[in-house]
Parts: C-alpha cells; structure tokens; sequence
C-alpha cells in the first residue's frame, strides 16, 4: 500500500518534472509561464527569421538547434459502420541544449501522444524517448517519424515530396490504428512562407501544414477492427520561444470544409482580448494569410472536463471570406490527460460552410 | 491490598542488592537478546531496501547472460516491448572505497521503480546531461566526500553505498559503452510476443538473493541472543527465587493475615511485572548501545562476506522495542513461574522458615537425567538425519540444554564420591554440605558451563577456521603481484610490458553463469604451474589439470559441491556448455558457488569478458621492484597494483572482524555467567547461617569456615569447567562440521588450542572466586553475635 502510494508520488513527481523539463527549461518553476512553457526565453537557441524561407525535403525532418519542435497529424475519419472517428499521432521533440550529439550524450528528448476519439469514448496514450540512442526520432528522406512502436513512415515515391504519402501506426490500451495517407494537395506555408507570428511583440515560429489527406486503414478498438477513410491534417511547427511571457494558451482549429478549402486558425489567450491569426486555404492549396483578428471566436458552451471548465462548441467569424460558423465537439470528453494536458478532438463544421475538423485548446 | 504490596515491596528495600541483581540480570538478558534482534532487524531492513531498489521486488526484468547490448534494448522498444534500461556496476573510487552505480533511464523507468523526486525538472536536467548527478543516500554521500564522481546529490530510499545516475552517464564510469544490464518490464504494459532468442524473462522477486544468503549469518547470530538471554534468566530465577523464599515468612503472615493466595499470588505477579517492565526498558536501551557499537563490524562483515551493504547507522524501530519488552516480560515469568506456583499452593501452618532451597531428591535427578539423555539422543538423532541450518541450530540447542541438565546429575554423583572417600568429620561435612549446596547453585553452575563451553566451541571454531583461512589464502594467493588495470587497452599494453620482465602473466577472468538453478562466478583459468602447484583441491580426478586445460571439465567450489552434492566425475552443465567435474576445491570467499574452466574454454563461452585482471609471477625479491617500474611507466593510480602481502593483510582483516562480533558476544556472555554464579551464591550465603551455626559453635574458625566456602565455590567451578572442556569441543565440532556445512557450504578441520583453555580455565576460576568474595568476605567479618542468634531465634 505504502509502497504503491511512493510508486505513484513517483510517477506524479516524474511527470511534473518532464512536463517541466520538456517544455520549460531552465525556468523558475513558479514563474508564470503560460501553457507548456512555450513563453520560456529563447537563451542559446535558434530564433526564427522572417524571410529565410523553408526547404523541403531538409525542414521535414529535425531542427536540433530549436528548443521544440512537433510533427502533428490529426485526422477525422468515418467507420464501416458508419460511425465517426478522429485520432491523433503526435511527435514532439524537445531539446535540453541547442545541438545533436551521439548515444545518451544527445540532449534530444521525444514525446509521443496518440488518440483515438469515437462521439462516446476517448483513448489516450503517451510514450517518453531518448534522443541519440535510435529510440525516437525523425529522418527527412526517405521520411520516418518514430518512438518505440509508433511511426509515421513515408512511402512516396522518388522524386515526390516525401509527406505526400505516409503510413502512420500508433497503439495504446485499448486502442490502436493502422492507416494509409495520401496527399491530394501541396505544403501549405502558414504565415510569411511559413514564419508564423505568434504574438503582437513578434514571438514567431516557423510552421507548414498538409492538410490534404486522404486517408483509409483501420481502427482497432478493445480488439475490435473497424475499417475507416476519412480526412487527414499534418502539421510541422518548430520554434525556441513561440509564445510571449503572458500568453497562457491558445485555440486551434483546423476546418476541413466540403468544398475542399482548408482553414487554419488560432487564438492565443493572454490577460486581454488575445491574439488570433487564421490562414485560408483554397481547394488547390492556395494560402492567404489573414491579417491578425480578422478571426473572431467566441465560445458558445462550456462543458466540465476534467475537473475543468473548457469551451467545446464555438463560433467562427472570418467576415472577409464571409465565414460564419459553429464547430461543435464530437465528444466533449477528448481530454488528453497526459504529462502535459490539454483538450484535442474532431469537431464538425455548420453554418455557412459545413465540413470536419480538430480543435486542440490548451491551459485551461 | 496496598499495605500487602507495600509489606511485599518492602522486601526490597532492606536488600537493594538484591534487587539491583534481578534487575540487572533481566536487563544484560533483555539487552543481549535485543540488541541482536536490533542488528538483525537493520540488515533484514537494508536487503528490504535494496530488493526494492527500482522496484524490484515488484518488476520482471529481462535479462541474458551477461550484459545487453543497448541496441536489443532500441530494438524491443520499437517493436512495442515498455522496457527501460538498467545498467549496474561498482566504481572503485580508492583503496577503502567503492560505489555501486545503478544506471537509469527516467523517461522510460516504470512507475513502481521510479524512487527519485526530480522536482520541476531542476534536477532531471543536470541529471540527464554531463557530468550527470547521481542520487545517494546521505551516509553514501558523506562516505563519498571528496571522491572523483559527478555531483552528489541526497535522495531518500536509496541503499547504502549505491548511487543512482543516468544510464549514459553510468555507462561512462562503468566502462560499458553501449550496453545494459538488464531491463525492466513495465507491469502494465501488454508483451508484444515472443522475446527473442537469448534473453530471459525473470519474475520479480521479494526477497534478494543477498538475504537468501545472510540467512544463515543472521541465524547464527539469533542463536547467540538467545543463549545469552538464557543464560541471563539464570541471574534472574535465582534473585527470584531468593526473594521469594527469604519472604517466605511474610507470606505467611500476610495470608495469616487474610490475604487470600489469589491476591498474593496476584500482588507477586504485579511485582514482577513493574520489575521486567523496568529492567525491560534499560535492557533495551543498552541493547541499542550493543547494537550501535556491534553494527559496524557486522557491517563490515556483510560486506565482505557477502557484498551486502548495511549502514553502520542504527534505526530505532518501535516494534522492536517492543518485541524487546516482551520478551523481558515473558522471560521473567518462565523464571518466576515455579517460585509463584510455590507461594500460590503454600501450605498456611508450614514452617516458614527459608530452606536452603529442596534438598536434592534423588527423584529429581533422575527425572533430569533422563531429561538430559532424551535431549542428547535428539542431538544425536539429528547429527545423523537433521538437514539445513535450523536442524543444525536445534542440534546444538538440544546439545547445549542436554548437557547442561546432565551437570548437576554427574556433578552430585562426584560429591557422593567424594563423600564416600572422605576421611575426617570436617572432610565428610565439607562434602555433605557441598552435595547439600548443590540444588540451590546448579542453575548457576548451569550457566557458567553454557558460557564456558560457548567459549571453548567458538574459540575452537574461529582459530581452526583462521588457521584453515590463513593456509589457503597462502595457497590461493600464489601469485606475487595482483594488477587491476583501468581498462582494456591498459591492460593489454601492461601484459606485453610484463611478458620479458615476469615469469608469468596470467589473466584473471570472470563472468556471472548460472549452475542448477542458481546464479554462479564463472572463473578462466590458464594452464600454468602457478595454479598446478598451488590451488587447493579437497577431491580430485586424476590428471586433473590436463582435463581442465582440455576444456571439458570444470572445477567446482566446495559450497557448490555440498549444496548439489557433487563429485569428481560427475557431469555438469552451464549455459551453453556440458562437461564432468574435475575436482572440488576449497573457497571461504564467501558462500556463493564457483565454476572454473578452462581460459580457452571461457572465452569461448564469454568472449565478452574483460581482460583487464591478472596475476603476475616473479621472483618475490623482485615484486616490489617491479610494481614500482610498472606504475612509473604506466602512471598507474596505486590501487592498480596490489602486492601479495597487502592482499592477505586485506582478507585476513575481513575474516577478523567477521568473527568480532562473535568474540563481542563470548565475553558478554561468559560476563552473565559470572554475574549468575555470583547471584547464586549470594542467595545462598544469607540463608546458610543455620548450617553454618552448629559448625562454628563446634570450634571451627569463622576463617576457616570463609576459606572451605572458598574452596567449595572453586571446586564447584573447577567441576564445571571439567565438564565444559568435552562439551565445548563437541559444540566447536558441530559449529565446523555441521553448522558451517549447513550455512556456508563449506567443512573446516578441526583443531585444538589448549592454551586457549588455560587461559579460559583461569578466567572461569578468578570469575568464581571474584563471584564468591564477597559472601565469602560477609561470612568472615560475621560478628559472633549474629552465630549465636541462630540458636535464640526461634526457628
């Protein structure tokens, strides 16, 4: 009994210091630091740099130099059963030091997350890994994406750009999933070619999506197997100090809309009215980065997830492309109680425009 | 009822020393007994903790023979396998002092083993990054002071003399560069499949294998707590017993009085209690003071012995305390119980008057020389049959007690002897008298052969086992100059340094295997004179070297011999080789089973061992020259190199203070046995004035009379210390050849010190002597007045 009690006091105190170390390094712990640390300073690492640009296949893979950096795929999907789905496969890296360096000596570390949301259930699971040692990690091309038994492998052809098609494998209790991904449009910079600005003081990282996907394969659900194709999101975003000191958290959505348009956009929550930026995205990838507020949302309901009051349904309004919509939660319950927590699901799109989507909301 | 206690209790006024006797006698029983007791408990404490280090006793591991290289364990990771990587190993930091690393991998350790805070990542990323932190108790990291290490850091829960570190950092220190020990499955996980081949899934296990091992130690040391507590309750049934029949009167009256024996009975009992309570309490405190001044050498011991590490600290535990006043209380009734038992059924109008206790009924002796003789056939019964190390300790209980009821029978066949041969009437009163004596002093007499015949039988024990120890470290330990190099590489560059400069570099080699069952060293051994004339073999085949170099035949240890009975010839098998045993040699390293094969033999099945360790021949004028030329050619740290002598010196030192809690525990006792003797006779010297009386009224000196009680206390002693020499050496035999067999795995000749017994002869006299003084001297300085009252009194 007393030794279970240690064992999980033990775990809690280790997960506070990793959820501490992965995203706030080096910082007071009592400082206010905003979700995940993301405000921390960016001492020793790179910073992005308007202008400089993006490279593919090379920005695909690693940025040892950034302090975190994530390869983030969301998908909504719909069952044989006719049933709706979304899951989640995220990789995050995060760097004690700004460099790469051999065997345990890397002071590279991963974190894993994977979901599966059905409207009545939510799995959630997640897995720590070393750089350095072959564990975890990601290679540009040909493109892998790992920690232990997860992957996100790219099986494109020579000459394609190595994203453009992909097999992604996750599992965790109770769960798992096995799909196939095809990229029906071009990378999507976000921002100015893929410089992301994050606050009015100019925190910024650099970020580009696919938001194009394709996707079929299978779900297994408590060992039941349930083929599923649907829709898929990636999103690669890498930075030393995306947020401002004050900025507490943010609202993202990723609008997937019938007509084939993509909408991209988040708010960040500081003391005030925050800070809300939105990329629009034609049928045939076309970006237009809005200018920041031309995004309005405002929550509609609050549901109590655990333990705490998050926003689940919203309304969009992007007056400039004549977007008035709700997003409403699949399931209010995709709760990622993970070392780090924080809300993630598929959501659906009414109103002006109609379609699927995922909404992350962190620091609440 | 409060006059009855206060007219009981006054009792013990008018005889503090009385008093101070019962309560001392029952204070050195309960600290003796207790003070082990506390011991035990702080070792069986630190095995707990250190089975519990990364919740071991709660998590299977995987493990293979030998190290894992890192990347099987990369390999299991990805496919599905929640493994987290443990690499273990000692660091020497100098000659005195080493660490144990255990390295870890915290992003993937699992929650039952993860027993460091690293608060809000404060720690964890020093820890993670160069130079590391390692984690160690605050004992450790006051051991540690001042060594070459990364940065200490204090954490609760961790065992002594281990530092818990990242595995890279681990890795680094150890010299294990991309490999792990074992790795640790977390319990909540699924198994993707099958291992793969080579490696092994091993249950979680509650109880280490170090205290499978000190079992035996820590038994041998219950076993002398508890002689020691019996010989202490002697002490305290004769101040009972001496309170209770000098009370006798007052019972008397007291009932006369009303009292009914009920309230009596009742009133005594409430008496004993307060009394063991209180001398309960000061028996545990200096209990806790043997303990505290005993750990370190029992520490000392552990790790020598058996690489357990203990703290040199002590804990106070409350149910130790309590199990301590206990068994104070429980002592103290199984002492008084007779004495109640008389005052509950005492007759109302009996005489009142103290006897010098019963008279020795020749009904009662017979009844405890048969008591005597069904322990002895038990004793001998399980010489032929017993098995395992309780079997053993029972055996020298039974031998011990049985003896020990048989003295006062031989003795009293003496004195009727004696009697029967006495010419004289002051001869035939002497004998008379003493015969007379001999019920009230047995007890007393009893304890003092316990003690002495303890003394003889460990005494015998620890020098045959010194003298054994000391001949075959000097076989062992053929070789001249014993190298330790820092690493590989050094090692091999030392080795073809040495080739033109030595007679012989042989490499020493070793790797853990596993035999029937149970982990085992596995040791190379090259083909060399050195070992042809030197190792010391108890049984061997012939040509017995020839078939070693061969490379299908082993040697096995003596342990391993005796645990799985085993002979020359028989077959044998490790992981991955089969073969017969060569011959069984002799090992007092410590109890763990050996396996020897061949170097070429070794290396086939371990090409992974290091070759780091070797021994090197040269003429011994030249040993100290040549270490000096290696270690200036080599810059070598001077714990590299260690010379014959000091490595002797080293394991004679462990083997000394193995044995000095034993030599601790010997005096403590025989120092019982004499406060016994001495409360015996005291109790005896207030009540004899009516026998003594006539005697003097007869014409006998008072002198005269002091100088015969001398003689009959010393004769009594000399008896018993006649009887405690077989006893003593029947007792040093069962230690060496059933007791060490059982709980060691190895037998050690027998040999005797007389010397030894001198000495021990004189103490026991001079004990007896000192015991009988002061009676003695009361008898002397008697004012002729108090003689004569006798005869006034009315009786």
């Amino acid at each position: 009994m007393n030794a279970r009690h240690h064992a999980a006091r033990g775990r809690f105190a280790l997960a506070a210091a990793l959820a501490g170390l992965f995203l706030i390094p080096g910082a007071p712990p009592t400082a206010a630091q905003g979700f995940a640390g993301l405000g921390a300073t960016a001492e020793g690492f790179a910073v992005p740099e308007r202008g400089a640009g993006l490279a593919f296949p090379r920005d695909h893979g690693p940025h040892p130099d950034y302090r975190i950096e994530w390869w983030y795929l969301t998908s909504v999907l719909t069952g044989e059963d006719g049933r709706d789905y979304g899951i989640q496969w995220t990789l995050f890296r995060s760097a004690l030091a700004p460099r790469e360096g051999a065997g345990w000596d890397s002071p590279q570390l991963w974190l894993g997350h994977a979901a599966l949301t059905t409207p009545d259930r939510h799995f959630a699971a997640e897995r720590y890994g070393r750089g350095g040692i072959g564990q975890a990690g990601v290679v540009a091309e040909p493109f892998e994406a790992w920690i232990d038994d997860w992957r996100m492998t790219g099986t494109a052809p020579p000459g394609a750009d190595p994203l453009s098609a992909l097999e992604l494998s996750a599992a965790g209790e109770g769960f798992g999933y096995a799909l196939r991904l095809a990229a029906q449009g071009p990378l999507v910079p976000q921002g100015e070619q893929g410089y992301s600005v994050k606050s009015a003081a100019g925190q910024a990282s650099w970020y580009y999506s696919q938001p194009f996907y394709e996707v079929e394969g299978q779900l297994e659900i408590e060992g039941e197997t349930i083929a599923v194709t649907g829709q898929a999101w990636l999103d690669r975003e890498w930075s030393s100090q995306p947020l401002a000191a004050d900025q507490t958290g943010w609202d993202w959505f990723s609008l997937m809309f019938d007509d084939g348009a993509r909408l991209m956009g988040f708010r960040l929550r500081d003391g005030g009215a925050g800070y809300t930026s939105a990329t629009w995205i034609e049928p045939d990838g076309r970006p237009t980065p809005m200018p920041p507020g031309a995004l309005r949302v405002t929550p509609l309901r609050v549901a109590e997830v655990a333990g705490r009051e998050i926003p689940v349904d919203w309304r969009l309004e992007l007056p400039a492309r004549d977007l008035d919509v709700t997003v409403e939660a699949m399931n209010d319950a995709a709760w990622m109680g993970t070392s780090v927590p924080y809300w993630e699901g598929p959501i659906t799109i009414s109103g002006s425009h109609s379609g699927r989507g995922y909404l992350e909301m962190t620091g609440y | 009822m409060r006059v009855a206690l206060a007219a009981l209790l006054s009792h013990w006024r008018r005889s503090p020393l009385q008093l101070a006797m019962l309560l001392l006698g029952l204070a050195l029983a309960t600290a003796l007994w207790s003070g082990v007791q506390a011991i035990n408990a702080e070792a069986r404490a630190s095995y707990a903790e250190a089975a519990a280090t990364l919740g071991q006793d709660r998590l299977a591991r995987i493990t293979a023979q030998g190290p894992i290289p890192q990347e099987t364990y990369v390999d299991l990771r990805r496919a599905g396998w929640r493994v987290s990587p443990v690499i273990e190993g000692r660091v020497r930091i100098d000659e005195r002092r080493s660490l144990r690393l255990i390295g870890i991998e915290p992003l993937t350790l699992p929650a039952p083993a993860q027993q460091v805070e690293f608060g809000e990542g404060d720690a964890l990323l020093p820890f993670l990054t160069a130079p590391g932190l390692i984690f160690a108790a605050p004992e450790t990291l006051a051991r540690m002071e001042g060594a070459d290490l990364p940065p200490l850091r204090e954490a609760q829960g961790i065992p002594p003399g281990t530092g818990l570190i990242d595995i890279g950092q681990a890795q680094r220190l150890l010299r294990m560069e991309g490999l792990v020990s074992h790795l640790l499955l977390d319990p909540d996980a699924p198994r993707p499949g099958e291992l793969p081949e080579g490696l092994r899934l091993v249950p979680p296990d509650s109880e280490s294998d170090v205290a499978r091992l000190t079992d035996s130690f820590h038994l041998n040391l219950t076993a002398f707590g508890l002689l020691s507590f019996a010989v202490g309750l002697f002490i305290v049934h004769s101040a009972i017993g001496l309170a209770f029949e000098q009370r006798r009167p007052m019972f008397r009256t007291l009932r006369a009085l009303g009292v009914t024996a009920r309230t009596l009975t009742g009133l005594l009992l409430a008496e004993l209690v307060l009394f063991a309570l209180l001398a309960g309490v000061a028996g545990l405190a200096l209990g806790y003071l043997v303990a505290a001044l005993l750990l370190p050498d029992v520490a000392a011991t552990l790790r020598g012995l058996y690489g357990a590490e203990v703290p040199g600290t002590l804990a106070f535990r409350p149910g130790w305390a309590a199990a301590g006043l206990g068994i104070a209380l429980l002592g103290t009734l199984v002492s008084a119980s007779q004495s109640l038992w008389r005052v509950a059924h005492l007759p109302l109008l009996a005489p009142a008057q103290p006897r010098a206790w019963a008279v020795a009924s020749e009904r009662a002796l017979l009844r405890q020389a048969a008591a005597a003789a069904g322990l002895l056939i038990l004793a001998g019964a399980l010489l032929l049959w017993g098995r395992g190390v309780v079997a053993a300790f029972v055996l020298l209980a039974a031998l011990l007690l049985g003896a020990a009821l048989l003295l006062p029978v031989l003795l009293a066949g003496v004195l009727r002897l004696a009697q029967r041969a006495a010419r004289g009437p002051i001869a035939q009163w002497f004998w008379a008298d003493t015969r007379q004596q001999l019920p009230g002093l047995s007890l007393a007499l009893m304890a003092l052969l316990l003690a002495l015949a303890a003394n003889i039988g460990v005494g015998t024990m620890v020098s045959s086992f010194r003298l054994t120890f000391t001949g075959w470290l000097d076989q062992r330990l053929a070789f001249e100059l014993y190298l330790s190099a820092p690493d590989q590489v050094t090692a091999d560059r030392i080795a073809d340094w040495l080739e033109p400069r030595a007679e012989a570099v042989l490499p020493i080699v070793r790797a853990e295997t596993e035999v029937l069952g149970q982990p085992a060293q596995l040791y190379g051994m090259a083909d060399h004179a050195t070992y042809r004339e030197n190792w010391p073999l108890l049984a061997e085949e012939p040509g017995v070297w020839d078939r070693l170099a061969g490379g299908d035949w082993a040697l096995v240890n003596e342990q391993l011999a005796r645990r799985e009975r085993l002979a020359p010839g028989d077959p044998i098998r490790l992981p991955g080789w089969e073969g017969r045993i060569a011959a069984i040699y002799s090992d007092y390293g410590n109890p763990s089973a050996q396996v020897i094969l061949g170097i070429d033999r070794f290396f086939a099945l371990h090409p992974e061992a290091e070759r780091r360790r070797y021994g090197i021949r040269v003429a011994p004028a030249r040993a100290e020259a040549l270490a000096e030329e290696l270690r200036a050619a080599f810059d070598l740290p001077d714990e590299t190199l260690i010379d014959q002598a000091s490595l002797k010196g080293f394991s004679l030192q462990v083997f000394e203070r193995t044995f000095a809690v034993t030599a601790a525990l010997n005096v403590l006792t025989l120092g019982v046995a004499g406060l016994a003797m001495f409360a015996s006779l005291m109790v005896l010297s207030g009540m004899r004035l009516p026998q003594l009386a006539p005697v003097w009224a007869m014409g006998l000196t008072k002198a005269r009379l002091a100088r015969l009680e001398m003689l009959r206390t010393l004769l009594l002693a000399s008896g018993t210390l006649v009887a405690a020499l077989p006893l003593g050496l029947a007792l040093a035999w069962v230690l060496l050849a059933v007791v060490n067999v059982q709980a060691f795995g190895w037998r050690l000749p027998m040999h005797v010190f007389p010397l030894d017994w001198l000495t021990l002869g004189a103490l026991a006299l001079g004990a007896a002597a000192l015991a009988a003084a002061v009676p003695v001297r009361r008898l002397a300085r008697l004012r002729p007045a108090d003689l004569l009252r006798v005869f006034a009194n009315e009786r």
